[in-house]
């Protein structure tokens, strides 16, 4: 990490010690993403720093002092995706991630830490952990902080209790006995140590040197007359009513690659990770740049049974490094839409091609209206029985039938394609409506959707979307993320007296004292 | 009974011989500390008597007791400044006029552990640094004077982990003992300052080092006995008495060093060295070493610690009731020059964030009269070369100025610029060969090595020539 303090992504602060802004965490993104793809052949990763004085000092406090409360959201939600991919992938590539901390390492800075599956100290007397965000600034660590260092760390609540108030945090043995770091050496060692144990890691994971990876390329989009358009899916801003239509086209998989040689050849124009990489760009850019938009309607255009081929060749190719990949970011990028402040409703009409992957889709949205028609139907696949778990790690249809034990098991293994009233009965669509009451109802609950409000919806879906079971990923997003959301807008923080506010001031904050 | 043997060994105010808090955590301490100090203290003349200044107690004269002492017997004791009698109250920032804390307020233990910690770790790290110095010391005065240094920066430590374990509970207790294993200059373990991590293995480098490194000292004590935190405030006011003497040696013996470099200069029609003299040159590159790392000490000129320590009364300026009449600060401004776009500009920084920065004024002008003497002593001599301070952004490693690289006059240069003219500008590595090349014993009473002039008078009333320490 070697952040240029000169060039933030908005004016108004510098990146000083190894800051961050959102700018460098879309950089680490990028990284991380073309570790996944480009870089299939390591064994291990050492996340480190070169700045000469510290590791990192954590998000910039300056940038968050002068940003919105919704940029703020945006940016620890992007950021905690950003670490959640970093640990998916080390598992599902089976890479050892090392973070190897020399310097002060604050904040987001040991948030970044806790997303490495090792984290390395140097004893030097001046490296030290800490999470400064409750004593100093009246927030949280909400990149995941607290709910890794008890969760995932194990390490006890109340050492976490005293770590999580002591500015200055731990350094060296005592770091190590509690369990905040794996291990510590001198400086004079602590390279060569480190090397000697990315080697035994290396020797675990023999047979890696012959695999190249393929190019991510940049993705092209026309951005014109309110419409965002990619290669395999466009979005279309209706402003006035707030609304966007995602419209999905599936190609026709005739000609499509069959083996994995052909798969590798495509690379990143091979389509299911092509149109994983424009859905992603598409929900972020709905996310930081749409903020009105309170309803997508998500539709697929083309053939079921393209769908299905495609979806097949991911099935078939299963346990090939590449194919892993991308069903890998085919379920990252779902999860993407699941986690985001804005409604989502699927339309399954004429053309629609809600098929296995498309399904899934589907099934990500709020509710699912289907045009009761000849012709118009579902298909589930495979995919649709584990390949795409949701952040807690279930399938879709477990967590819609969580009370419908009997009808869940009665869907696994039934593939054949549904009309809308099977669908319905499977529980697979929120309601099955004839021509006319689809053009009487579905109009109606897209304006009624809108207009309600904004935060209470944001609330309610993130409510709803995840019953079931929790993890540390979805504690990550649900409790703390949801909680620090809170204190961002309390004035302790960000009132004018408030300790996030005056932070580097020369005022000191003054607290409401009352518990909330 | 303890085995510490409180009113007889450790000399006090502090009430030791009833606080058995403090009593239990020496016990434990004070074995290391001399294990310390037998390992990192001065090397060699442990067993020698000499002429050794100890405080005995904080009256009028307790503080100056002159004997014989062999190092390992000093008296290392722990005092506090006499309270005076009378309420105190927060002289300075956001508490201003309320009584001082007599015990550590809650809210602020983290911020003072963190300042008592790195003035405590200054402390043995200079002993560390000049270790080996004994052995070629110029004269047994300078000798004296050093050992002076030596064993009142231990004491010093003393006084800082009494702090820690009077306030700090287990926490102080660790503390405490971290400063005893960080070592100056070691690789895996250094002091916490990087001037404290500086090499000084001439007596150029320690009277540069004793005259602007220890001078840091006494602007932070100073700032620090104005600390809201009572004990603090009165563990600092007692230890910038012994502070004037460690500077003065600095002081004088550089004036010294100049004054004997100008005759040899004169003498040798420009070229001292060939007499086993330094050239004033020298002397000009070991003040902006010496200088420029000591200005570092300060902190970042913009700096929200500095802004915090001030408005929760824990760290003043310097003479804060003296020199200041608002003590509150709160909406001031101070112009701060910065470097943007490659030009130096002026830039208006809330005050209270530039607090590191008016200490270190404080501190330059203080510097700026030591040169004037210094330069004094040339003109006598007849020589028309004069020594300076350079630039305050010159050769920084910390605050706002250290990405850039500046000349000794303080105009940004390009890195290259500067890597040229380094060796021009600052001690180098043939200097200090040079230095160490001449620096040989002299054990006679009363007789100086050749490149430094006698000092003026001797210690306590004593002639130069007093034995001051017995071989």
């Amino acid at each position: 990490m070697d952040v240029n303090p000169d060039h933030p992504l908005k004016d108004g602060y510098e990146l000083k010690l190894n800051s961050y802004d959102l700018g460098v965490d879309i950089e680490l993104a990028d990284i991380v993403r073309r570790l996944r793809f480009e870089h299939p052949e390591i064994t291990s990763l050492v996340v480190s720093s070169a700045h000469e004085q510290v590791f990192c000092a954590g998000a910039n406090i300056h940038m968050l002092g002068v940003s919105s409360h919704a940029w703020k959201v945006n940016f620890c939600k992007f950021t905690n995706e950003t670490r959640c991919e970093l640990e998916d992938w080390a598992s599902q590539a089976d890479v050892a991630t090392v973070c190897a901390i020399t310097g002060p390492c604050a904040g987001g800075g040991y948030e970044l830490a806790l997303a490495c599956e090792e984290i390395w100290l140097v004893d030097d007397g001046n490296s030290a952990v800490s999470l400064p965000e409750t004593p100093l600034l009246g927030v949280l660590p909400g990149t995941g902080g607290l709910t890794r260092l008890v969760d995932k760390r194990k390490v006890r609540r109340d050492r976490a209790d005293v770590f999580c108030t002591l500015a200055e945090g731990f350094k060296g043995k005592k770091a190590v006995q509690w369990g905040l770091v794996d291990a510590i050496a001198p400086k004079s060692k602590f390279n060569d140590t480190l090397a000697a144990h990315l080697v035994s890691h290396r020797d675990q994971r023999p047979g890696r040197a012959d695999r190249s990876g393929i190019t991510l390329n940049d993705i092209p989009f026309v951005d014109e007359d309110n419409t965002r358009k990619y290669s395999t899916l466009h979005v279309e801003y209706d402003n006035a009513r707030r609304t966007a239509q995602l419209v999905i086209q599936v190609p026709s998989a005739e000609g499509a690659p069959d083996s994995a040689e052909a798969i590798h050849a495509a690379g990143d124009q091979f389509w299911p990770l092509l149109f994983a990489r424009e859905l992603e760009d598409a929900i972020l850019d709905l996310r930081v740049n749409r903020h009105d938009t309170g309803l997508v309607l998500l539709k697929t255009k083309g053939q079921l049974e393209d769908i299905k081929a495609w979806d097949q060749i991911l099935i078939d190719h299963q346990g090939d490094w590449l194919v892993d990949q991308i069903t890998h970011l085919l379920s990252h990028v779902i999860q993407r839409v699941e986690r985001t402040s804005c409604s989502f409703f699927a339309l399954i009409e004429g053309d629609s091609c809600f098929g296995g992957t498309m399904l899934e889709l589907a099934l990500a949205c709020d509710r699912q209206y289907m045009l009761d028609e000849d012709g118009i139907e579902v298909q589930r696949s495979p995919i649709n029985e584990g390949i795409l778990p949701m952040t807690t790690g279930i399938t879709r249809q477990a967590c819609r039938l969580l009370g419908e034990v009997e009808l869940l098991e009665s869907c696994l293994g039934k593939f054949d394609r549904m009309d809308a009233s099977e669908a319905e009965e499977m529980g697979l669509i929120t309601e099955a409506l004839d021509e006319f009451d689809y053009e009487d109802m579905v109009p109606v609950a897209i304006d009624e959707r809108v207009s309600l409000s904004p935060d209470s919806l944001t609330g309610m879906e993130a409510n709803l979307r995840f019953s079931g079971p929790e993890n540390t990923k979805s504690k990550v997003f649900g409790r703390l993320s949801a909680w620090q959301n809170w204190i961002f807008i309390r004035p302790n923080a960000t009132g004018p007296n408030g300790a996030l506010t005056l932070y580097g001031r020369p005022e000191r904050p003054e607290f409401a004292w009352d518990r909330v | 009974m303890s085995k510490v043997d409180q009113n007889g060994k450790i000399p006090n105010n502090v009430d030791l011989s009833s606080d058995k808090r403090l009593q239990r955590a020496l016990e434990h301490w004070l074995p290391l500390y001399m294990e310390w100090w037998n390992d990192m203290g001065p090397v060699g003349y442990q067993t020698k008597d000499i002429y050794l200044r100890t405080a005995v107690s904080v009256e009028a004269g307790g503080w100056a007791n002159f004997d014989y002492v062999q190092m390992p017997d000093y008296r290392w004791g722990i005092f506090l400044a006499p309270d005076g009698g009378g309420e105190r109250t927060i002289g300075f920032g956001d508490h201003i006029g309320k009584p001082t804390w007599k015990e550590i307020p809650g809210e602020y233990r983290g911020n003072l552990r963190r300042i008592i910690v790195t003035q405590a770790d200054t402390e043995p790290a200079s002993v560390e640094q000049q270790r080996f110095l004994g052995s070629i010391a110029p004269s047994l005065y300078d000798m004296r004077n050093l050992f002076q240094v030596n064993v009142e920066e231990g004491r010093h430590l003393w006084a800082m982990v009494y702090l820690l374990f009077r306030f700090f509970g287990k926490d102080g207790r660790d503390e405490a003992e971290e400063l005893l294993s960080r070592r100056s200059g070691d690789e895996d373990k250094p002091r916490i300052l990087n001037a404290f991590n500086e090499p000084c293995d001439h007596w150029l480098s320690f009277f540069s080092f004793t005259h602007f490194t220890d001078r840091d000292g006494k602007f932070q004590l100073a700032s620090l006995a104005e600390s809201g935190f009572e004990p603090l405030a009165r563990t600092c006011e007692f230890m910038l008495t012994e502070e004037a003497h460690h500077l003065f040696v600095g002081e004088t013996g550089i004036d010294r060093i100049i004054k004997r470099s100008a005759e040899l200069t004169v003498e040798t029609d420009g070229d001292p060295m060939t007499a086993g003299g330094i050239p004033l040159d020298m002397i000009q590159r070991s003040i902006n070493y010496w200088f420029s790392y000591s200005l570092d000490l300060f902190g970042g000129e913009i700096s929200s610690n500095a802004a915090n320590f001030f408005g929760e009364g824990l760290k003043g300026r310097f003479k804060e009731q003296g020199r200041y009449e608002d003590h509150i600060m709160k909406d001031g401004i101070k112009i701060i020059p910065i470097v943007k776009n490659g030009i130096v500009v002026e830039e208006e920084m809330p005050y209270r964030n530039t607090l590191n920065e008016v200490l270190r004024e404080e501190y330059i002008a203080d510097c700026e009269r030591a040169l004037r003497k210094w330069n004094r002593t040339l003109e006598k001599s007849g020589l028309d070369v004069r020594l300076r301070l350079p630039s305050r952004r010159f050769h920084r490693a910390q605050g706002i100025y250290s990405d850039h690289h500046f000349d000794p006059e303080g105009n940004l240069v390009t890195e290259a610029e500067f890597r040229a003219n380094m060796n021009d500008w600052m001690l180098n590595t043939e200097d200090n060969a040079f230095l160490t090349s001449i620096m040989h014993p002299v054990t006679e009473p009363g007789k100086m090595a050749n490149w430094i002039a006698p000092p003026s008078r001797g210690i306590n009333g004593q002639d130069v020539d007093f034995e001051y320490v017995r071989l």
